[in-house]
């Protein structure tokens, strides 16, 4: 069962993502793109990654995708017109670069994967992972996890500060 | 259970989906989602090897990635809000100022 599960979003998570480069409107990339962080979220699910995938399906599908969604709309952005040779020579470009690294990989990952030990189980595996993430968290990892929140209040105010819009210097402030 | 090499496949092929997006496409805003693309493999990669090794820390790692993640869309948006209010485009061919 798994295995075909696996396999079932797999195939979704690399259709959405081939849509997500393909498509020409920017609205439809973004939809294809919250699937496929939704099918990468199944994939966690069947890691044994529970916390992961549902704070992937709410932090990236939910919070990243509005924001994407949001800025486009915003923009009010035409549809990507693409022609001319140079295009169409920076594009084969594009893709051969991608078929090369993708085969190069291919070949790395022939060569084996030497697995690692093996316990039996994550710990507190049976009723989902969230609560060793935490503990984990709050103890081993308290450090970066507060540094975590620096990041976030900096990139908040970098991102209030970058789009205000700026007055003349002369006007006053309401 | 699934074999790692499945999902280190898997991760492999969308990292370069991802490559690909970014160097294909024009649009900032694709490029954006495409490099999100990249950093989802990453993760998944982690998690795969987390899985593997049984160990949380990979999983947490994936954590830290995903508040970067959020915190690089808020700044990069901004940023492509602010290109677009002076150059009235997104596509990475006409911002060229630096150029010379």
């Amino acid at each position: 069962m798994v295995p075909y599960l696996f396999m079932g979003f797999g195939a979704l998570l690399v259709a959405t993502a081939l849509m997500v480069v393909l498509h020409r409107n920017p609205v439809t990339s973004a939809l294809f793109l919250v699937l496929s962080f939704c099918s990468l979220a199944g994939i966690y699910l069947l890691l044994q990654a529970e916390f992961l995938g549902f704070v992937q399906i709410i932090v990236y599908a939910g919070a990243i995708m509005v924001l994407f969604l949001f800025v486009i709309m915003y923009l009010n952005l035409p549809h990507d017109v693409e022609h001319g040779a140079h295009i169409a020579l920076r594009r084969g470009i594009g893709w051969m670069v991608g078929a090369l690294l993708l085969l190069f990989s291919l070949l790395l990952a022939r060569r084996g994967w030497s697995p690692g030990p093996e316990a039996a189980l994550l710990p507190g595996a049976e009723h989902g992972n969230a609560g060793a993430i935490g503990r984990a968290l709050y103890s081993r990892y308290l450090f970066p996890f507060e540094i975590t929140s620096m990041l976030l209040l900096v990139a908040m105010v970098g991102a209030i500060v970058l789009t205000k819009t700026r007055r003349p210097a002369g006007e006053e402030r309401p | 259970m699934i074999p790692i090499g499945w999902t280190l496949t898997l991760s492999a092929v969308l990292f370069c989906i991802g490559v690909a997006g970014v160097l294909v496409r024009r649009n900032a805003l694709v490029i954006f989602m495409s490099i999100e693309l990249m950093l989802n493999a990453a993760n998944l990669a982690f998690v795969a090897f987390a899985h593997q090794m049984r160990s949380l820390d990979g999983q947490i790692f994936v954590f830290f990635v995903m508040t970067v993640a959020a915190a690089e869309v808020a700044v990069g948006l901004a940023i492509i809000v602010n290109v677009f209010r002076l150059r009235e485009t997104v596509f990475v061919d006409e911002i060229n100022l630096l150029k010379g």
